[in-house]
């Protein structure tokens, strides 16, 4: 019974999510938006790096490093600002947040169902952005070559961690106003840096490195990698050596403690905001 | 016997932190806000039970606890027997709340798309919903606005979907916060007909209905709660309530602008009297409510002391504005 209400909330809320993120204009302009966001994003990367090296050597492992690694990245800011927004939206914005939070549902279920529609618009950008690479910047992804499993494996739970950081996040925001946008938006920039995203964590200084192999966005961000491209991989990164069957496991492990982290965390913030009057708060922010 | 509704001893105090006591400046000038003091309160299942009172007075905060929004900071509340802060979920299987003077709605769904994905919520088979959602746009008389994208609705509309939303999920229990405040006399009226026949229609259905409409609260509620200040004045039927006043009597005078309308107190014989200014007709309202008609003649003579001339003088039944003015000392408005 409860896993039959928990599935009609998620198929609810992914549907409201979805008519929030393609409902906003028609679906021509829609489709130009999907496409020219991430192609932009990509091309941002491109230039910076023919100013720094004076080229694209698109072959060069390097520059396959960053550009995968940039283009998952998107999965990071849009699930964990997605996630959050979600609260600030209903409640500031349209001031539903009341309303659904009374219903008979478990709002656990209804942010992950409204994160899913982040997922989505998430991935439609990031196969826009590998599309591109592969065919107007020549990253040597194959579909052939490519290890399916270990990207579908790794996506998955890479996906279950980044909306179990987000919903803990959003149980932060049930507290906060102003500071909704800068939490996430800072978390993820947190990521970017100490991830592994654009540079090896190994040129970071040690203390950095040691919070870069403490965050799972940094494994998942290298399986990712060597799903796409397994005979091409960077050395010196710091985690070429590891197996990728110890990678989904220390995925999975990490993906495990912060669904439990972010009950705690979403239940903590659920009674506090509760306690406080904050679940209908509007402030203009 | 289990009460639809049930409160002993609820408090719920806002607290202002320190740190923002401290910036604002002047000792006191922000202190910690008790909305609710000790309310003891009993409905019975199938009531539709009112609390009137003056903005501020503790109603929204009040409908916001029993809704599971708040929590209180002492005592206890019960819906439908259940403890509201050890179990919500109970409680919101079986309730639903519309607030009114909200434009809370995604302006991005139409109002039936709007209207579905509420019932979703609450389990209501897709096929089902779609008939009732139908059903209750052609009885409130937004048929044509089906299709509407909220953002797009006038107010009175998106207050008549916000009722449809409400009553759709056939709640035992629905919390009505001023569900007609701000609209007009005809969108009023239709959502005012609809919570009666609601309520009348299958026993058991409860409603509590938070308003500072005087007419409202009489004409829809079986019993009333008076509310200011955070505590309970009086509850009983309206009935019973301005009988509480029968033996006084309510004057209207009409009079020129009074300066100083607070001289009219004191008088012997006056139970309680407000006063309201009409900028415009550069008039004073003035109610009175007197145990003894011989006080009349000192009210006229006060009146005329200060230069005003009465232009109107009427004689009221007691209302529940009268009982307000009796048991508070001031008026609603």
């Amino acid at each position: 019974m409860a896993m039959k209400e928990n599935l009609r909330t998620l198929l609810g809320a992914g549907w409201l999510g979805w008519q929030m993120e393609a409902n906003w204009t028609d679906p021509f302009l829609f489709l130009v938006y999907s496409v020219a966001k991430p192609v932009s994003g990509a091309l941002i990367l491109v230039f910076m790096y023919i100013v720094i090296l004076g080229g694209v050597a698109a072959q060069s492992t390097a520059f396959a490093y960053i550009f995968l690694g940039n283009a998952f990245f998107i999965y990071v800011g849009q699930v964990l600002f997605g996630v959050t927004w979600v609260i600030h939206e209903d409640r500031e914005h349209f001031q539903t947040l009341k309303l659904i939070y009374i219903s008979p549902i478990s709002f656990y279920y209804y942010i992950i169902g409204r994160a899913g529609s982040k997922i989505l618009i998430a991935t439609i950008a990031v196969v826009v952005t590998l599309l591109f690479g592969v065919f107007a910047l020549g990253i040597p992804v194959d579909a052939f070559t490519m290890d399916w499993g270990l990207l579908i494996l790794c996506l998955t739970v890479g996906m279950a961690c980044l909306v179990s950081i987000g919903i803990a996040l959003a149980g932060i925001t049930f507290l906060t106003a102003k500071h909704s946008g800068g939490i996430n938006e800072g978390i993820a920039g947190l990521f970017y840096v100490f991830c592994g995203v654009v540079f090896p964590i190994t040129q970071l200084p040690a203390w950095g490195q040691s919070l870069g192999y403490a965050i799972p966005v940094t494994y998942w961000l290298e399986a990712m990698r060597k799903a796409l491209l397994p005979a091409q991989q960077l050395q010196g990164t710091g985690l070429q050596g590891i197996e990728n069957i110890w990678l989904v496991a220390l995925l999975a492990v990490s993906a495990l403690f912060f669904y439990f982290l972010s009950i705690l965390i979403f239940r903590l913030g659920d009674y506090l905001a509760r306690r406080a009057g904050k679940i209908d708060m509007t402030t203009a922010y | 016997m289990n009460y639809a509704v049930e409160t002993k001893d609820l408090t719920r105090i806002f607290r202002v932190k320190k740190r923002r006591r401290r910036r604002s400046g002047s000792k006191g000038a922000e202190q910690d806000v008790t909305a609710l003091k000790d309310v003891n309160l009993r409905i019975e299942e199938g009531e539709l039970f009112g609390l009137l009172g003056p903005n501020g007075a503790g109603k929204t905060t009040l409908i916001k606890i029993l809704c599971t929004l708040l929590l209180p900071t002492s005592g206890k509340a019960y819906v439908a027997g259940n403890d509201v802060e050890k179990d919500p979920y109970p409680i919101r299987r079986i309730i639903n709340m519309v607030s009114g003077g909200e434009t809370s709605g995604y302006g991005l769904l139409t109002t039936r798309e709007n209207l579905w994905m509420f019932s979703q919520f609450y389990g209501i088979p897709s096929k089902e919903a779609k008939k009732r959602i139908d059903e209750m746009l052609e009885a409130f008389g937004i048929w044509d606005k089906r299709n509407a994208k909220v953002r797009t609705l006038s107010t009175g509309e998106r207050q008549k979907a916000n009722v449809i939303r409400g009553f759709m999920t056939d709640p035992s229990i629905i919390f009505l916060d001023e569900p007609t405040l701000g609209l007009d006399v005809n969108a009023s009226r239709i959502i005012r007909k609809f919570i009666s026949d609601w309520v009348r229609e299958t026993s058991g259905r409860t409603v509590l209905l938070t308003t500072h409409y005087m007419m409202e609260a009489d004409e829809l509620c079986d019993r009333l709660a008076i509310i200011d200040e955070g505590g309970i004045v009086a509850c009983d039927t309206p009935r019973n309530l301005k009988r509480t006043v029968s033996k006084a009597s309510s004057l209207m005078f009409e009079v020129d602008y009074l300066r100083d309308p607070d001289k009219l107190k004191g008088i012997e014989g006056i139970q309680n009297f407000t006063y309201k200014h009409n900028g415009q007709m550069n008039r004073t309202l003035l109610t009175f409510i007197v145990q003894d008609e011989s006080a009349v003649a000192d009210i006229v003579s006060r009146i005329v002391d200060q230069g005003a001339k009465i232009h109107s003088l009427e004689k009221r039944e007691p209302t529940l504005e009268d009982v307000f003015v009796s048991l508070v000392g001031k008026g609603l408005a």
